[in-house]
This record gives structure tokens, C-alpha cells and sequence, in this order.
């Protein structure tokens, strides 16, 4: 309370100082008019004679002791008219800073709601993701009747689930339509802690097979397709052909993203998928698990006692589940954790820009300072106190920071909603990404700690003035120590703008590397797409099934716009994959599946080959006659001969499929595809391939119940667009419940698999760009200001016979002088930096030395640039004029 | 405008401390405002020391706080209100300082310039 006491003295204070020069100007205009003056001219020349009134009363002011509150106020009205004062250099200053903060605040938001922020769930600490561990991958899919025992079993869970990711054919309601849906056993949505809007979720023992047919909608579908009726519980749904009971509907707000499960538009109870190998314990299945720990459960604890109920469960089957453990992880962990290397690279490269953007606005403080040397020599010549002078100047800074700052958030806000809906699907979590009150302190902080970093050195050095030398300078200051201070300034700039120039230059190089990675097949003008069926009829057998899937091929094949057509399954390059068991003839039948070979395993009809453009090495691809009734056989790729073969001719020999029907012959050799990805695929155990017929899948997998939909590829002509409408048309034209849905040209499939880099490319060079932008616009400010300095000395040497290449060659090198020098720096900075980015990159070394040489030219010529328009400047001054101000 | 000019050029600037102590002074005659302390100091230096009112005010401020002078509000002869300050014990004490440091300094001064009078 006492600064209000303070506030109120002062208020006294002031009108007091107010009523004594009024009694002043009284007095002496009175005095005047007794002597015989003119009482208005009196008034007048009295006035005159006390001089500027508002100035007495200032400097009057100044001499009073302030209460800290009213000297803040006092600091910051002075601030603000000193940098009304100045606009331009308040508009560039601020604008550097905000770009600084505000790509900071954008990038540390998207940090935040990444990485920092808890997951959107009730305790999130206690959700763990549940995967099958096998002999040499982590995490496997997880069969149902595991997870069934892994319930019952375990101690320290309170609850666990599984999901597996489906299409449904949705019927009946308008439009047939092909929607996402989840199979998820009873408890999954109620570990999640998910509330529904209406009705229940599932209760124990409804996701049994056999068990009736139920399901939960989305909020989203529940509103587009029933209007948001309130008695939605009890309404059938149509899936493909079947009817499910609907019993609730689950909140928009529930946007899990995760490899195993995505929120869906239908939720169904495990039970209710039709595939046979569901009861099978050896059989994976793609479900994958999250449970919620006990309270106090550690996820080491959790993980003994899965040891404890896997190996039991081992010894109990030893034919389906040797080898068999568990696999535990933190949700979170595995949602993001791979994000933070890349995370933590760009936060490191954006602090830099920010530290460009300080030594920026010191510089231009500095330079500024040199004007406003005099003002504080006569302020201190007042009495005015060292802290009181450096307390104003930081004032000022602070004003800077914080209005940089606040620009700098709206920056933030803008540019990282348009950055995310550029790159969406690079990033799990973009939806939670925005300003929330960690972001706002982060960002104040970051712009006070700007504001006392780049105000304090001029404040410093200005505080400490030779007073005598200045005033009788008359304020031209002097510098030695200020030049070196700026020459200081510009060599960090520009050691920090290459450190940056080279990660991004690392990025650009490592993609390029990718895009030129041959994927082992021609990914032009070849799409990818799903066709759900429409439902079987009553009495359709595995001979109908094979009758509309032929009719499906041929349809599509003579489509306009396509060249040639292929059903697949488990066959769309690094996308979607499916592997088999099996072991080569001749080898004693091995006692378990455990003993048996995989193989990444392509399901695909003839014209696969010529969709995907992948090249035959020896023998024959597949062929129509490849059908049901004639002996199966199969394709293997240059990988799996070489592995299984070695030097053998693999034409002739034959396998036994473990899942598939039996003995198959190889019939020939086509080149590797890089399933795996562009970067990683060589690195993969599992990298053998096997092409098997789509018409010899076995009478179990051709029932009408298991066909809900098929993969297809084409190879197309002319525009992706006009071929997609085409094909959805033709289909339309078999049957009207017929859906084509997700369609992507192989194209955007690999860009997908480089989003992530493609991300942090462009983030990086987002950064760069700016740090190059600032960095130079910091080297010219400085050789302009030291031009500026140097006028009179110019035009001495000029006067003197100095030619006009000499000076432009004697401020070149000034520049160059702190380039060559930045760089250096730079480089050996960037060469003990990079290395922690060795795992973005691919195919160029940390060290790579063209982009080191390539990018060090650039930042020198781009600074060379920044200072030849001041160097021409120098050349041009006249000496009579800058002679003549001396 | 001519004889403003030539009054201007023969005012003497006043060495930096001294105002203080001419303050001092003239208080010592009894309390005086603000206008009354600059006219009696210009009548007494013969018109020659002008005191500038933005070097006046600060000083009487500053001496104030130091405690050497108190300010009160009284009615003026001219029936005006007005700041008085008057001089303080303590103020008295400075000003016996300030004047001995003064003519040692003047003593000084003079010893360089005339040194044939010693």
C-alpha cells in the first residue's frame, strides 16, 4: 500500500510545483507592471523571462525521490515518447523481435501440445499400449484368445483392450457409404474414460463371438445420418448387409490416434467380425492393445507380471505361443516419442533465430545509442544516477520486447494454424496443438529475457560515458570499443545463420536423397484405392465371390483412363503390407510355426505387374490361368531367391504356405520393392516377397462372409482426377451399394511416408531463411553505421589522393573481414552440432562437406551483397562535404 | 535587442555548486519565494548573475531534501500565496562550509592571478 500513500504525495507534490510557478510568473509579471509595463505584455515578458515552463518543471521532477511504481510509469511514458520519436526504428525493431518470438512461440506450441501436455484422458500416466512380442519383432499383433488369458491373468492391470481398424459397407441410409470403424473388445472406450453423449458403451462379455449384433456410432455420424435423433438407442444400422442394434454414441471429443486404433465413425464388439482365424490362437490379426495400470503401478511392475502370465501362457501352448511375450509401453511414449529428437532439433534451431533477432535489435540499439550519447551525458551531468540511466534504457528495451512479443503471438498463432493444415499427417496430436496459458508464459518470458539480453550491453556501455569526452564532442562518440562490440555482434549473426543454413542444406540433401531412391517399382500414374462390396446375397457361395470379383477386375480394366487393373491384398507398397509363414520342400516340416520362415506376402491378380511397372528378372509372373483349379504357384522377388536360393535358380523349386493351401511352385523372379520405406526398408529383417494368385486364396478365405471389400491398384492415363470419377462411376454402374473410398495415387503414398522429414525440412528451412534475412540485414546495418561513422575520415583519405576502389576495398574488407570470420566459426560449430541430427538424415554425412562449402559461399556472397550498397555509399562521399561539417 | 545582447554576453555563468550556496545566502536575510531568491541575487551581483529558472527550481527541490532549507506556504505582501523556504540549522552549518570553501578558493585564485599583491 505504500506506493499508493507515494502515489497520493506525489499527486501533492505536483500541484504544489504547479501553484509555485504560478506565483512565480505573478510575482514577476507584477513586479513588471508596477514599473509601468502593460499589464498583458508584462504577463508576457514574464513568461518569456522564466523560459520553458514544462522543462523547469521536469528537470524540477527529477530532482524528487521516486516511489518505484510512479518511476515505473515516469520510465515508461518516457520510453514510449523516446520510441514515438523514432518510428522506424521502432517498427523494424519490433518486427525483428516478433519474427524471433513469434517463431519461437509457434514452434514451442506445437512442442507443447505435443510433448508436454498430458494426454487427453483421465490419468493418462496409467495407460500403457499392449503389443505381442515374437522371436524378432516387438510388437506384433496380439490374437484374441491371448488377450482373453492376458485379461483374466495379469495382476497389475485394471483394465485392458484391443482394437483392430475395419471398413464397413453402411446401407440403408441414404448414399452407400464406406465408413471407418473399429473393432474394439467390451472395455477398450471405458479405459479411454470415454462418456457417451447417448446410451451405453459395451458391457462384459458382448464382444464374445457369437454374441448379438451391437454397435456404438460416432457423434459425427450420429448427426449426419439420424439428424441427431434423441431416440437413436435401439435404431438399426445396415453393415455389410447385417443389421447391428445401436446402444450409444460416442463424443467428437474422442480423437485417439494411434497405429492400432483411430476414432471411427462405428464401433463393434470384437465378436462381431466374421473372420474365422479369429478363435485362433497362433493367428495375429492386426489387434493391438491398451490397458490402464492399478493406481500405483509402475510400467516396470506391469512388465514383470506380463513375463509372468506370457510365460505361463507359453508353456500351456507351446505350439502357438513359444516365443510369445509382451510388449509394454507408455501411451504417451509411444504416441510421441519419436517426435522428440526431431522436436528438440527444430526448438534448438529456432532459439538461434531468436538470438539472431537479439543481437539484431542490439545492434540497432547500439547504433542508436551513439546518437544518444549527449541526452545522457546531460542527464547525468542533472545527477541522474548510472542505474537510474540504465534502469531507463532497459525500460525502453523491455517496451520493444513486449510489444515484440505480443505481435510475435499473433505471428504464432497464425502461422502455426497454417502450417498444420499444410502438413497434417506429419505430426499425432496437431489438433491439440494451440495457445494455452504455457504457451502465453513461455512466451513472456522468452520476450523479457530478449528484452534485458539485447538491452543491457548498450545500456551498459552507454551508462558508462566519458562525460567530458562527450559533451565536448558534441556528441559524435567514440568508438573503438563500440566498433569491436558491433563486429562481435555481426560474427555471432552470421556463425549462427550458417549453422542453420547447413541443417536445413542437410534436410534438402537427404530428401533429394530419398525422392531419388529407386522404390523398386514406377509409382507414376498408378492409384490406390479400396472397393467395398456390395452385400452378398443370401445364397452366394465362394464360386460367386470368385465370379464378382473377376467381374469387379474386368470393370475396372475396361474403365476409361485405366491401362490395367489388379485386386490386391496386403499389397500396396510401403502402405499396406501382410506377411506368411512357410518352409521350402525338402526341409523336414517344422514342429511349430515358430520354425518357419516369413515372407512379406502380395496377394494380386495378372496386370500387377504392369500397374506397378516392377520389372521380371526370370521366369513368369502370374497369369489368369493361375486360378482355382490349376496348382498353385507363386512369385518370389531378388531378395527372397537370394536368402532362401542363394546362388540356385529359385524357377522350379517349391514352398509349402502355412496359411495359404500347401505346396506352391516358383514360377519366377521380379525385383525387390521397398514395402518398408525409402530410408529404412535395408534396414528391416523381414524384406522377402511373394506374389500368390488372388484366385487360389483357399475355399475359407473366398466365403461371401469374409469379402466386405478388396484392395485395388490401376495404372491409369491422363488425370488422376477424371480417372478416379470415371472408376467410381463404372462401379456405380454394377451395383449402386458399391463404394470406392480411400483413394491415393502411389505418389502421395511415398510423400506420406516423408512427411515427417519433409516437415522438419521445411521447418528448418523456414528458419534458415529468416536467420539469412536477419544475419544480413544485421551485417548491413553495422557497415552502413560505420560508414556513417566514418564520413569525415573517408573524405580525409579521398582529399588526400585515396582512390575511390580503395575505399570501397577498405570497407569490403571490413565486411569480409567479419564474414570470413563468422563462418569459421560457424563451421566448427555446425561440426559439432550436426551429428545430433544423424538420424534425420539419409544418404549424406553430418559432415557432408559440398553443403558445408556450398552454404559458407552463399553466406559470404549474400553478406558481401548486404555490404556493397553501403561500400558504394563510402565510395561516393565528397570530401568538400564531409569536410565542410568539421 | 542591442542592450539585451550585451547583457547576455556579460553574464557570467555560474560555476556548478555556487548557485547552492548563493541560495543559501540570500535565505539567510530571512525566508524568501522562489522569484524573490532569483531578483534578490540579480540585484545584488549588479545585474550580472542571472539565475535560470530550470537551474533555480531543481536547486531549491534538492536543497529541500537535503534538509538545509524548509518550504511553507504563506500569503506574500502582494497578498499572493506563495512557497517560502527558509534556511535550516543545519542549512546555516553548510552555508559557514560552503563560504570558507569559497574564499580559500577565491584566496587561491587570486594568488595565481596577482601574485605581485601578496
Amino acid at each position: 500500500m505504500s506506493w499508493l500513500s507515494g502515489l497520493f504525495r506525489r499527486r501533492k507534490q505536483e500541484t504544489e510545483l504547479e501553484e509555485e510557478v504560478r506565483s512565480h510568473l505573478e510575482m514577476a509579471a507584477q513586479d513588471r507592471a508596477e514599473r509601468g509595463e502593460d499589464h498583458r505584455e508584462a504577463a508576457r515578458a514574464a513568461r518569456r523571462e522564466f523560459g520553458n515552463v514544462s522543462l523547469v518543471k521536469e528537470v524540477t521532477r527529477d530532482v524528487w525521490s521516486w516511489g518505484s511504481v510512479e518511476r515505473l510509469t515516469q520510465d515508461l511514458r518516457f520510453g514510449l515518447r523516446m520510441l514515438a520519436k523514432s518510428p522506424g526504428f521502432a517498427a523494424v525493431a519490433i518486427l525483428t523481435l516478433a519474427l524471433g518470438i513469434g517463431a519461437n512461440t509457434a514452434l514451442f506450441s506445437v512442442v507443447n501440445g505435443v510433448l508436454l501436455n498430458s494426454l487427453p484422458y483421465p490419468e493418462p500416466d496409467r495407460l500403457v499400449t499392449l503389443d505381442e512380442s515374437k522371436s524378432n519383432f516387438d510388437s506384433g499383433s496380439i490374437s484374441f484368445p491371448n488377450f482373453r488369458d492376458w485379461c483374466r491373468d495379469n495382476r497389475t492391470f485394471s483394465m485392458m483392450g484391443v482394437s483392430r481398424s475395419y471398413s464397413y459397407n453402411l446401407t440403408g441410409k441414404g448414399d452407400a457409404e464406406q465408413v471407418r470403424a473399429e473393432f474394439v473388445s467390451s472395455d477398450f472406450l471405458t479405459l479411454l474414460g470415454v462418456k457417451p453423449v447417448i446410451g451405453r458403451l459395451f458391457a462384459d462379455g458382448e464382444d464374445e463371438i457369437g454374441a448379438s449384433p451391437i454397435v456404438l456410432i460416432s457423434e459425427g455420424l450420429w448427426n449426419r445420418k439420424f439428424g441427431g435423433a434423441p431416440d437413436i438407442v435401439g435404431q438399426g444400422l445396415t453393415l455389410d448387409g447385417r443389421t447391428f442394434t445401436i446402444v450409444g454414441v460416442v463424443p467428437a471429443s474422442l480423437k485417439l490416434q494411434i497405429v492400432s486404433f483411430r476414432a471411427s465413425d462405428v464401433y463393434a464388439p470384437v465378436g462381431q467380425w466374421t473372420n474365422p482365424l479369429l478363435p485362433i490362437r497362433a493367428a495375429g490379426l492386426g489387434f493391438h492393445g491398451i490397458g490402464r495400470l492399478k493406481p500405483g503401478v509402475t510400467i516396470q511392475q506391469a512388465r514383470a507380471d506380463m513375463k509372468r502370465v506370457t510365460a505361463d501362457l507359453t508353456s500351456a501352448y507351446p505350439d502357438a505361443d513359444t516365443g510369445i511375450g509382451a510388449t509394454l509401453m507408455p501411451l504417451k511414449e509411444q504416441m510421441v516419442g519419436y517426435l522428440r529428437p526431431i522436436l528438440l532439433v527444430l526448438l534448438a534451431a529456432v532459439g538461434f533465430v531468436l538470438l539472431i533477432a537479439c543481437v539484431n535489435v542490439a545492434n540497432l540499439l547500439v547504433a542508436r545509442s551513439t546518437g544518444r550519447a549527449r541526452e545522457f551525458a546531460v542527464r547525468a551531468a542533472l545527477g541522474a544516477g548510472r542505474l537510474r540511466i540504465v534502469r531507463q534504457l532497459l525500460t525502453e528495451s523491455l517496451i520493444l520486447a513486449l510489444a515484440g512479443g505480443f505481435l510475435g503471438l499473433l505471428f504464432a498463432a497464425w502461422g502455426t494454424k497454417a502450417a498444420l493444415r499444410h502438413l497434417p499427417s506429419a505430426l499425432p496430436r496437431a489438433v491439440e496443438v494451440g495457445l494455452d496459458a504455457r504457451v502465453l508464459v513461455f512466451t513472456m518470458t522468452v520476450a523479457l529475457l530478449c528484452g534485458i539480453l539485447f538491452g543491457l550491453t548498450p545500456a551498459l556501455r552507454i551508462s558508462r560515458p566519458n562525460l567530458q569526452e562527450t559533451l565536448k564532442e558534441g556528441g559524435r562518440g567514440s568508438g573503438g570499443a563500440r566498433h569491436r562490440a558491433q563486429g562481435i555482434f555481426v560474427v555471432a549473426e552470421m556463425a549462427m545463420a550458417l549453422v542453420l543454413l547447413i541443417a536445413a542444406g542437410l534436410m534438402i540433401r537427404s530428401l533429394s536423397a530419398l525422392w531419388g531412391v529407386d522404390p523398386g517399382f514406377d509409382s507414376h500414374n498408378v492409384l490406390s484405392f479400396g472397393v467395398a462390396l456390395a452385400p452378398s446375397p443370401k445364397d452366394a457361395n465362394t464360386d460367386s465371390v470368385r465370379a464378382k470379383l473377376r467381374q469387379l477386375q474386368s470393370t475396372l480394366a475396361a474403365t476409361p483412363g485405366v491401362q490395367a487393373a489388379s485386386l490386391s491384398w496386403g499389397a500396396v507398397p510401403l502402405s499396406v503390407d501382410d506377411e506368411d509363414l512357410f518352409y521350402l520342400e525338402g526341409q523336414p516340416k517344422p514342429s511349430s510355426e515358430n520354425d518357419m520362415s516369413w515372407a512379406l506376402s502380395y496377394v494380386v491378380q495378372e496386370d500387377y505387374l504392369k500397374v506397378m511397372g516392377i520389372p521380371l528378372q526370370r521366369g513368369r509372373f502370374l497369369t489368369a490361368q493361375d486360378n482355382e483349379r490349376s496348382p498353385h504357384v507363386i512369385v518370389v522377388d531378388d531378395v527372397f531367391a537370394r536368402k532362401f536360393f542363394g546362388n540356385q535358380d529359385p524357377i522350379g523349386k517349391r514352398v509349402i504356405l502355412n496359411s495359404k493351401g500347401g505346396v506352391a511352385e516358383i514360377v519366377g523372379v521380379v525385383g525387390h520393392v521397398k514395402q518398408w520405406g525409402l530410408d529404412s526398408d535395408e534396414k528391416q529383417s523381414l524384406r522377402a516377397q511373394l506374389y500368390f494368385p488372388f484366385m487360389q486364396l483357399p475355399e475359407a478365405a473366398m466365403q461371401p462372409s469374409s469379402w466386405s471389400g478388396t484392395g485395388v491398384l490401376v495404372r491409369f492415363e491422363g488425370d488422376p482426377q477424371a480417372v478416379t470419377t470415371a472408376i467410381r462411376s463404372s462401379l456405380r454402374n454394377m451395383s449402386s451399394d458399391q463404394v470406392m473410398y480411400e483413394v491415393q495415387t502411389m505418389e502421395e503414398v511415398i510423400a506420406d511416408t516423408l512427411a515427417e522429414r519433409r516437415f522438419s525440412m521445411i521447418v528448418l528451412g523456414v528458419f534458415a531463411a529468416l536467420a539469412l534475412g536477419l544475419a544480413s540485414m544485421g551485417i548491413y546495418g553495422v557497415i552502413s553505421y560505420l560508414v556513417g561513422q566514418r564520413t569525415r575520415e573517408i573524405g580525409i583519405r579521398i582529399a588526400l589522393g585515396a582512390k575511390r576502389g580503395d575505399v570501397l576495398r577498405m570497407v569490403f574488407s571490413e565486411g569480409m573481414k567479419m564474414t570470413v570470420i563468422g563462418v569459421g566459426v560457424g563451421v566448427i560449430i555446425s561440426l559439432g552440432l550436426t551429428h545430433l541430427m544423424a538420424n534425420l538424415l539419409f544418404g549424406v554425412k553430418a559432415t557432408d562437406p559440398l553443403t558445408f562449402a556450398v552454404v559458407a559461399i552463399v553466406l559470404t556472397v549474400v553478406a558481401l551483397v548486404a555490404c556493397y550498397v553501403p561500400a558504394r555509399r563510402a565510395m561516393r562521399v565528397d570530401p568538400i562535404v564531409a569536410l565542410r561539417y568539421e | 535587442m542591442a542592450e539585451k545582447r550585451e547583457r547576455y554576453q556579460n553574464r557570467i555563468e555560474l560555476l556548478q555548486g555556487t548557485l547552492d550556496m548563493l541560495i543559501l545566502q540570500t535565505l539567510q536575510w530571512g525566508p524568501q519565494h522562489g522569484y524573490g531568491i532569483s531578483v534578490a541575487i540579480r540585484n545584488r551581483s549588479g545585474e550580472l548573475l542571472q539565475v535560470d529558472t530550470g537551474s533555480l527550481y531543481p536547486a531549491l527541490h534538492r536543497l529541500e531534501k537535503q534538509k538545509w532549507i524548509a518550504a511553507a506556504w504563506k500569503i506574500s505582501e502582494n497578498n499572493q500565496r506563495a512557497k517560502y523556504y527558509r534556511l535550516t540549522a543545519t542549512g546555516k552549518k553548510q552555508l559557514t562550509r560552503e563560504r570558507s570553501k569559497w574564499s580559500q578558493l577565491s584566496d587561491a585564485i587570486a594568488g595565481v592571478l596577482y601574485p605581485e599583491e601578496r
